[in-house]
């Protein structure tokens, strides 16, 4: 029992309301730092935009692979292959087709509901051709199998024979190396018009010039995508919450822990694991989408493999097993390791705008030893700090596994069933006679 | 059959009142652990047939040729020297091994090679040699895991409201059901604890109680005594009689011959992957050959 554990039972709201207090937490140090260091409101809210988005997709696929890892022990380290193939092919479908867009090449032209739902279609296909011959071996060549795959469909995307093509009589393809225009309705605009808000969302905007003079659209939009984002993290968060406290969820964790045991029980252990896989599968495709649909345009080389190691760290800082751990992981991934490092050079640049980094290591540490001046070493780190995090990264895994491999919340009590376990005969019994606690499914 | 049917009708009161008085409930006339639906299928007298099984890793055949089968409601030993087989014929019949010829029969179905679940859905369930309970899930997670049939067990009737209402209803159910076999096997005050925390003892408990709610009609007890204290051995022992009088069938691997011999009706000898000899404990004792085998002699 660790202080933190102690703490999550102490605040309100049970596990929703620790993320709650931790998000709140995350901002309040941002914006602080933000006022201390003079930075413009403008800035401000951008920079909590950006972060609040990072939070969203980082929380989302670690809860994603919470349920291949955490829960069923699946070893998936190609997660990128599965956004890639998400956000390419709702783009295949959602694009205007050729012709009628900028863009030269065009797609077929269905809505974005369609699109998405393909591209978490496909997802989960692809999933299930990886999972159908590695499910069947060890555990560790799921782990190869995947990274292939992610591999693949990132070469597969940057082929020139995928350049174009033609499918239901449209000319569509997927841009090779130079990507895909994503040049579909703006999602917000198609979002807000599909409730008929998109009139009053414009007020919103409008009104927010009191705050930001110039231009607020961009700013506006990015919070409330934000916001959006949160949304989807909060339907995830129910889904998988509910998937793991039910009969399945309980086949998932004794996969986990002996497949044997859960065969000789009587489980199909393959079937349950294809399941769980494609699902994963499919919610990373969204994830996907959901982070690159408004960026414009997507190329291939955003899917490197780093992305997947990413959502790892993610997973390990709050601890594989848990869902309300995976979100807080994504968060604190997001604002501390992910921005947080970006947002220091953001502020130092600002607060010190002129200062001269020295070009190379050597210049940098020189003078520290010449005449103690340290500043150069500093702005020189500053400087380099995008390379640098990674390092940090590398530095605070290595650190969790010495100290605290199980993260901030695993191995914590997550029942997997659907009623609460207790320990009292009589309770249980009361409950099933009295039939008086019918809501214990939320 | 006969023969088992009169055992069940004297032995009804024969079960402490306490393991089985929370569940059934009006109705008394059963004597068995209410562990839900159903009990044994008595159409068979030989619920378990095994004929001409063969197995052979490289050049070792580690069973050659056995053949044996298994009375319904009986307690049969299957005995035999330190690689005899005993282990290797356990996972030939239940699926873990596929066997290269031979039929295993159950239930009067042929089961040779199916999956190891389908074998445990059709009512055989076995157990392992070193207990292997689920260590991060809690004891009352591991029980409420085995039972067949559960709906929650599909993914989308979890998840879906209006759906879920029903699955939680079961889980309710299948919770009474649980808190039944632990008291049955005394390990109730341990309910909440995570699996990987339990004693050797407690964890062969644990075992024995996760297969039985899977409604088997047969068990495959692989070493269940292999350490264990002697007095919980003697409570296991008490355990699987009180069942076995309830109708299960059970099917023991065991290196302890006293032990078998005094608890068995019917006892297997396997010996270099062949059926050494079968029959009464008495015949047992009184055969040269096994008492060769033992001592190491080739027969």
């Amino acid at each position: 029992m660790s202080v933190r554990e102690d703490l999550a039972d102490r605040v309100p709201g049970g596990d929703a309301g620790f993320i709650v207090a931790v998000l709140l937490g995350v901002y309040a140090a941002y914006v602080l730092a933000g006022v201390a260091l003079g930075y413009s409101i403008r800035g401000q809210l951008n920079s909590v935009a950006v972060l609040t988005f990072y939070i969203g997709v980082f929380a989302m696929l670690a809860l994603a692979l919470n349920l291949h890892w955490g829960y069923t022990g699946l070893f998936n380290i190609g997660i990128v292959g599965f956004m890639a193939v998400g956000i390419y092919v709702m783009a295949l479908v959602s694009k205007p087709p050729a012709g009628t867009g900028a863009a030269q090449i065009g797609g077929l032209g269905l809505p974005l509901v369609v699109g998405i739902v393909a591209g978490m279609a496909a997802a989960a296909l692809l999933g299930a051709l990886v999972a159908l011959p590695a499910l069947r071996l060890r555990a560790d060549y799921l782990a190869i199998v995947t990274i292939a795959m992610s591999e693949i469909v990132r070469f597969t995307f940057l082929s020139g024979t995928l350049e174009e093509f033609q499918l239901f009589g449209q000319q569509v393809g997927f841009g090779g190396g130079s990507g895909v225009i994503l040049n579909f309705t703006d999602p917000m605009e198609a979002f807000f018009r599909f409730f008929g808000l998109w009139d009053s969302y414009l007020g919103i905007v409008t009104a927010f010039e009191v705050i930001i003079p110039n231009n607020p659209k961009p700013v506006v939009d990015g919070l409330v995508y934000g916001v959006v984002l949160l949304g989807f993290v909060a339907v995830l968060y129910w889904l998988l919450k509910r998937t793991g406290e039910s009969p399945f969820g309980r086949v998932l964790k004794a996969i986990r822990e002996d497949e044997d045991v859960a065969n000789s029980l009587g489980k199909d252990t393959n079937r349950f694991k294809i399941k769980a896989f494609m699902l994963g599968c499919a919610l990373m495709g969204l994830v996907g989408i959901l982070w690159l649909m408004t960026s414009g345009s997507v190329t291939p080389n955003f899917f490197r493999p780093r992305v997947t190691f990413f959502v790892w760290i993610a997973l390990i800082i709050g601890g594989s097993g848990s869902n309300t751990g995976s979100v807080l992981g994504g968060a604190v991934f997001a604002a501390l390791l992910f921005q947080g490092p970006r947002y220091v050079k953001n502020l130092v640049d600002t607060v010190i705008p002129n200062a001269d980094a020295p070009s190379s290591f050597g210049p940098a540490v020189a003078p520290l030893f010449s005449n103690f001046d340290p500043s150069p070493l500093f702005f020189y780190t500053i400087d380099s700090i995008r390379q640098l995090q990674l390092v940090f990264m590398g530095l605070v895994l290595i650190w969790l596994m010495h100290n605290r491999p199980e993260g901030m919340l695993g191995h914590r009590k997550e029942t997997a069933a659907g009623i609460p376990l207790t320990s009292s005969r009589a309770k249980g019994t009361a409950h099933a006679d009295g039939g008086e606690r019918g809501g214990t499914d939320e | 059959m006969s023969d088992t049917d009169a055992t069940n009708a004297e032995t009804v009161g024969s079960i402490p009142d306490d393991a089985v008085a929370t569940s059934s409930g009006s109705d008394g006339s059963s004597s068995r652990l209410d562990l839900g639906s159903g009990g044994p299928d008595v159409a068979e007298q030989y619920p378990l047939q095994v004929e001409g099984l063969r197995k052979t890793f490289g050049g070792i055949t580690a069973v050659d040729d056995a053949s044996f089968r298994v009375e319904q409601g009986s307690l049969t030993g299957l005995i035999g020297p330190n690689g005899a087989g005993k282990s290797t014929t356990f996972n030939l019949i239940t699926g873990m091994l596929q066997p290269d010829s031979g039929t295993v029969t159950f239930d009067g179905e042929d089961i040779t090679g199916r999956k190891p679940h389908a074998i445990a859905n059709k009512g055989l369930v076995r157990t392992f040699q070193i207990a292997r309970e689920l260590q991060d899930m809690t004891v009352l997670e591991n029980l409420m895991l085995a039972p067949k049939g559960q709906q929650g067990e599909t993914l989308w009737r979890s998840v879906t409201p209006g759906f879920r209402d029903d699955v939680i209803e079961q889980e309710e159910e299948l919770l009474e059901r649980v808190w039944n076999v632990l008291e049955f096997f005394d390990i109730d005050h341990i309910a909440e604890e995570y699996a990987g925390n339990l004693s050797g003892g407690q964890r062969k408990l644990l075992e024995m109680a996760r297969a039985l709610l899977t409604d088997p009609d047969m068990l495959l007890l692989d070493e269940p005594f292999a350490g264990v204290n002697p007095s919980l051995e003697k409570r296991l022992l008490e355990h699987i009689h009180e069942l076995r009088e309830q109708g299960y069938t059970f099917l023991l691997v065991e290196h302890d011959m006293d032990l078998i011999m005094e608890n068995c009706e019917r006892v297997i000898v396997l010996h270099q992957g062949r059926v050494l000899t079968e029959g009464s404990p008495e015949e047992i004792q009184a055969n040269e050959e096994v008492i060769e085998a033992y001592l190491g002699g080739n027969v």
